[in-house]
This record gives C-alpha cells, structure tokens and sequence, in this order.
C-alpha cells in the first residue's frame, strides 16, 4: 500500500465562531445553501404536526380502547399494550415470562460486561459468556432446580432471537480461530480444505445455508443425529458465522509483524502456545471493530430464521398484528420491532466507532 | 513413538491424514445416507427431472410462462428474476447513496442531519423486517379506484403500482436495453484500455458519445412505435372498469422488495461514499486551490476521481452482498432463484440437485460481479499504484 507515503499535516486550527458566524456557516452560507436551508425547515414544519398528530396526540394507547383502532385516526399503540408479550417471549407459558425476561436480561448483562476491557482476556471472557448462557439456557429450559420444562418449541419471540444470536456467537468464534489458522497453515492439506470452507460459504446467501441445514441435513444424516430444527440451523448459521469471522481475524493475523513469529519461534514456544499467546492476542486487537461490525450483521441477520419457519421476534411481531382486532395496526408494531432492533445494533456500532477512535490514539 | 510424535514434521503429516481421511470418511457416509434414504422415499436421483413438465405457476415473469413448461425453462426464470430485482437495486441503490453519502458531508446542517437521520434509521434495521413492512404498506394501499396518485400519472394501488412507460413494444424494450448494455461496454473499454490508446485519449468525449448514442436509439424505436405516428409517445395508465389499463405495473411483491433493499443498501453505500471522500487528503484539494481550480473542477477532476479509488473495492463488496439478498424476496413471495427452487425442491424432490444448481447459479453471479468491479478497480487504478492481489 503507497497510501501511507503521504504524510498528513496537522489540522489547521479551529476558527472560533459565535452563534450567528455560525448560524452563516452552516446553515446560510451561500444562496444554494440558503434555498435547502430554508426547504428542508419548510419540510419538517410541514411534516412535524403531522407526525406528532399521529403518534402522540391522536393515539390510542390503552388496549381496552382497541375499537378505535381502525387504521384511520393516529397510531395504535394499544397493539403493543396488548401483545408485547407475544413479541418478546412468544408463547412461553405465561406464569413463567419472569425467567424467560430474566434470561434475555443476563445476556443483555453479559454482553454489556464484555464491552469492558477489564474483560478482554482468553479466560474471562469464555467464562462470561459460558456462564451467561448457561443460566440463559436453565432459565428457559427449566427441568431442573425445581423448574419446571418448557420445551424449545415453546420458545420464541425476542429471547428465541437472543437464544440464536448467542449460540451463533459462543459456537462460531472458536470455529472462526481454528478455520483462519486452518487457512494460514503451513500444511497444504488443511490450507485447501478451509480455504474451500471458507470462500465457498462466503459466496453463498446466509438463507441458502440455513435452508440447506433444514432441508439435506436430514437426509444425509442417520436419523439418531438429526437433532432438532433449531439446532441444526444453528449449527449451520454459526458455520456462516465463523467463515466471514475467519476472514477478519485473518486480517489480524496478517497485520502482526512477522518478527514477531520468529521471536516467539526461537524462545522456543511450540505451535500453539505461539497462537495462543503471542498471535492472537494481538490478531484480535487488530481486529477488534471488524469483529463488532460482524457481531452487528449477525445480530441483524438473525431475523433471516422467519423462513426457514422459527418463530423469532418478526414472526411472533406478524403474529400479533395477526388477529383481525389489530389487523391495521401493523406500522405500530414493526415500528416497535424496529425500535427493539435499533437500540441493540445502534449501540453496539457505537461502542465499534468509539474503540476505533480509542485504537487510533497512538498511531496517526 | 514418543519421539516421532514430538517431531513437528510427522506431526503435520499426521494432522493432515487425519483431516482428509475425517473429510472424506463424512462426505462417504453423506452419500451412502443419502442414497439409501433416496432409494426409501422412491426417487431417482439425476437431472432428468429438469425436462419435465413443472405443473405449477409463478407469479412474475417477464418471460412467456406456462404450468406446461419444464423444470430448467422455470429455473432459468428464477436467476433473471433474480437479476432483474438484484442488477434495478444496484442500480437505484447507488445513486440514491451517493446522494446521501454526499449529503451527509455537507456544510449544510439540515442536510447533515437529515441524511445521517436516514442512514442509522435504515442501516440499524434488519432487511427482511423493513421487506415485511413495505409489504404491508403496500398490500394496505386502497384498490384501484380509490388509487393513491402522484401528479396524475403514478397510481399507487394494492394490485401494484402503474407508472408511465414508452409506447414500444417488448422487442423494443430488449433493443433499448442491449443499447444501455452496449453503451456501458463502450464507456468500460475506454476507461480500460492502457494511456495511450486511440480510444483511451478521448476518453473524455466517451459518455457523451454513448449518450447520443442512447438518444439515437431511442428516438428511432420511438418513431417506429406499434400504433405508427398518431399513438402518444407515453403510455399513460388509466382506470377502466376495477383495474388499471396500459402503463407499467410493478407487481405489489416486486415493489416492497426492492423499496427494502434499495433504502437498505442506500444507506450502507452513503457510508462507502462518505468514507471515499473523507479519505481524499486534504493537501490533495489545498493543492488544486493553490493551482487555481474552481469548487466544481476540484470536485470533477480531483476529489471525485480519487474517491473513487477507495470506493470501488467495498461498493463491489456491498454488490454481492446486496445480490445476495434479493433471497428474501421469498419471504413475501417475489419469485426469485430461491424462492423458484424452494418451491421446485417441494412438488419434484429432487433436493440435492435442485440445491446444487442454485448454489451453481449464485457462484456463478457472485463470481460474474466479483470480477467486473475488479476490473474496474484495475482500470481505475493510479499508475503505479495498483494493489498486487
């Protein structure tokens, strides 16, 4: 890369503005600019009355007013006064919601503690996430401690898509360092089996993947290792996972100079423990915000599950807005699935941003 | 033994037998499964199947169609479903983001803001659930004599959306689209050919000469349109009887499918654009201010061209990507590839073939993408600067 060569001066300094040089400066800062200054406040004058009219004034919000609702007048929030448990838990059994709500907050909580550098070593960070999931997992499956089973198809809503995004993570990360260390190996044989894995997965569709866990798996296996639905796409999704994963903790690896290598080489460490404690601590600082933006997609990708028939939150969102009592409130509540969405993935990609700026201090 | 198994080499040669005889022990054990589980359910396995006749009808085709036509005829119209939806999202995806992307770095803060607005509502949001809800926008939309309309000629209508069209016909259509297609080959072979060529050095006077060229072509199927002189030159729809006549109709499924993917990746290539530009030294435009360049040839000759360069190589990633997603598009029923073997694996059973084929097709259309944005990149590239891949 020849990028590098040129060398970037520091900024000039910042010319300290008052409030009206810069009211000039951005908003009135030539005609044109004026024109779309003046067009875009029009617009949002124009649209604002509406907007709040209809989601705020006008809007129903009480579930026992739902004979309002009839698509005409403002928003129907009642639709989520009414099914919010439909969204979030699907059709947990209702005197249980407490666990399932208690185990997607353990997850939120886990996730919210490996954003801690405090966290980011080998150890600590497979123990919180093990630990997370396990009482995730005892929490909605129940069947022991004096809880009782609810079965995985009994799952479903916003905990079923943390489930998957979970398991998705804690199976595929593993997979992805042995698959980036297959495909930088120095024996052919397993260079060429995981670069195949790897660049033939990343060339398909996610949905194809998952479809093809659905649908062959069932025939190419004997019928004792099928497993569940739900498993197999998981299974198949983390592959997904870990393929794209490999190529980003690739890129990490390759970023490590090779001197060091060669000192971990002639300290004498064998091959794993130069992994283990030379190359890949260094491999995932590099590769840190990568890692998050994947972390991002997946999370969002998640949703895909619908189709192959796995009743996640969009399922269970179409489901609420199902009944004919809440037939036109379906902007209601994809806006509220959204919202869910948002607020997950809009943080976690701020945190990324913020760990790139944190990264760069030091190197420009 | 002890000793041979501390020895690096004899460990590598182990690790490597083991893998392979472990790949190969499971792909057998795949097959011989698979055949006696084929052999159980009755079905013949091999591509014969592709020459029957499918029995069963699709929804959107822009090919003659019929239940009595076979398996491949059906398949071959999923990819140009495919394509047809992927190659119009691209498309409108890329000027709508750079739009955008522009956008975003204004001075101006109603456009900063409302351009950065648009990109973290739409990025931050799944794909299939902004599909799932333009598609309950626009199956809600009133039936057609209550249409919803735009300055008289777009009709928005639960039965689809009419627009104007030209007044030519489908043949017309191909011509027109084979002279798109050629004009873009003639813009690509000027800006690839090496300095020095004829075609290379007016290559500025290119996109103008395509241009004529597309405005010939045109006029000319414009003048020998069906209904000869006296046919209007747009086909306006109109209301007659339940349902509107003449004009385009994009199928209800078409519409919210690509409403979803076009702002979705919209708002991913505004952030490719705004990275290319940002990534534009600043020396680079003091330098052709000092050299007395006004705004807009800086913009044209000097921000834009070096933008490109870091644009290029994500935008093709965003490419694939988005022609990957057009696999949703099952979710509310447009007929692509997918959606065209999930239903063929249904009524045939035929699932490992028909799976294979499709992955052949998406290999084949990832691949296709993959190598004309890497020759553009090649051709975009400075002298001297070019990436060794």
């Amino acid at each position: 890369m020849s990028a590098d060569t040129t060398t970037s001066l520091p900024p000039p300094p910042v010319e300290r503005l008052g409030l009206i040089g810069w009211i000039r400066a951005r908003l009135l800062s030539g005609w044109s600019d004026s024109i779309v200054t003046v067009v875009g406040l029009a617009m949002l004058m124009y649209l604002l009355p509406d907007v709040a009219e209809w989601g705020i004034f006008d809007a129903i919000w009480d579930k026992q007013d739902k004979a309002l609702c009839t698509g005409e007048g403002g928003a129907c929030w009642a639709v989520i006064h009414a099914r919010f448990r439909l969204i979030l838990f699907g059709l947990f059994p209702y005197e249980e919601l407490w666990r399932s709500a208690l185990g997607v907050t353990t997850i939120v909580v886990v996730a919210i503690l490996s954003c801690i550098p405090a966290f980011w070593t080998p150890r600590r960070i497979a123990a919180t996430w093990g630990i997370g999931f396990a009482i995730f997992y005892i929490l909605m499956r129940g069947g022991m401690f004096g809880l009782s089973e609810v079965t995985t198809e009994q799952w479903g809503g916003l905990s079923l898509t943390v489930f998957i995004f979970a398991s998705v993570a804690i199976i595929g990360m593993p997979l992805s360092i042995l698959l980036a260390l297959g495909r930088r190996s120095e024996l052919p044989v397993i260079r060429l089996l995981s670069s195949l894995a790897i660049d033939f997965t990343r060339s398909m569709p996610l949905l194809t993947i998952l479809f093809t866990a659905a649908l062959i798996v069932p025939f190419v296996l004997p019928s004792w290792l099928q497993g569940d639905k739900l498993y197999r796409i998981i299974g198949a999704f983390a592959f997904f996972f870990a393929c794209y994963q490999a190529e980003i903790i690739r890129g990490g690896l390759q970023a490590i100079p090779n001197g060091q290598f060669d000192a971990a080489k002639s300290m004498g460490l064998g091959y794993w423990r130069r992994v283990w404690l030379i190359l890949l601590p260094q491999a995932f600082r590099n590769a840190l915000p990568p890692t998050i933006n994947q972390f991002v997609i997946t999370f969002k990708e998640t949703s895909i599950v619908i189709i192959i028939g796995l009743f996640e939150i969009l399922a269970s969102a179409n489901a609420a807005y199902g009944t004919a009592d809440w037939a036109n409130a379906y902007v209601e509540v994809y806006i509220f699935v959204a919202l869910i969405y948002f607020v997950f993935v809009f943080s976690l990609s701020r945190y990324g941003a913020f760990l790139e700026r944190r990264m760069r201090v030091g190197h420009d | 033994m002890n000793s041979l198994l501390q020895n690096e080499k004899f460990r590598g040669h182990a690790l490597q037998a083991i893998a392979l005889v472990l790949v190969l022990g499971v792909v057998i054990s795949f097959v011989v499964t698979a055949q006696a589980n084929l052999a159980a359910r009755g079905i013949t396995s091999g591509f014969s199947f592709l020459d029957r006749a499918t029995g069963w009808d699709i929804s959107f085709s822009v090919l003659e169609y019929t239940i009595n036509d076979p398996y491949w005829w059906v398949i071959l119209i999923g990819v140009l479903n495919t394509f047809i939806l992927g190659i119009s999202c691209i498309v409108i995806a890329t000027v709508l983001g750079t739009v955008i992307g522009i956008a975003r770095l204004s001075r101006n803060l109603v456009l900063e803001t409302a351009s950065t607005v648009y990109v973290e509502t739409f990025r931050n949001v799944p794909l299939i659930l902004q599909g799932f809800f333009w598609y309950a926008v626009v199956t809600h939309f009133p039936p057609p004599r209550r249409a919803h309309e735009i300055a008289d000629s777009v009709f928005l209508t639960s039965r689809g959306l009419y627009v104007p069209t030209l007044n030519i016909s489908g043949e017309a259509f191909a011509m027109l689209f084979a002279a798109i297609m050629l004009a873009a080959l003639l813009l690509f072979l000027a800006y690839r050919q090496p300095f020095g060529t004829a075609i290379h050095r007016h290559r500025e006077k290119t996109p103008w000469i395509a241009l004529a060229f597309l405005v010939a072509v045109t006029a000319l199927l414009l003048i020998s349109r069906e209904g000869g002189a006296d046919s209007p030159v747009i086909d306006m729809p109109y209301l007659k009887g339940l349902n509107f006549r003449g004009g385009f109709r994009v199928s209800p499924e078409f519409a919210a499918i690509a409403a979803a993917i076009v702002i979705f990746g919209s708002a991913y290539i505004a952030e490719i654009v705004r990275g290319g530009f940002l990534s534009v030294p600043n020396g680079q435009i003091e330098a052709a201010r000092s050299l007395g360049l006004k705004p807009w040839p800086i913009y044209w000759k000097v921000r834009i061209p070096l933008a490109l360069r870091t644009i290029i190589p994500p935008l093709g990633n965003q490419y694939v990507f988005l022609m990957k997603s057009t696999t949703i598009g099952i979710a509310i029923g447009y007929n692509d590839l997918f959606m065209i073997t999930s239903t063929s694996i249904n009524q045939s059973g035929q699932t490992i073939e028909l799976l294979f084929i499709m992955m052949m097709c998406f290999l084949f259309i990832n691949y296709s993408i993959s190598t004309v944005m890497n020759g553009i990149n090649r051709a975009m590239a400075l002298k001297g600067h070019e990436t060794k891949t």
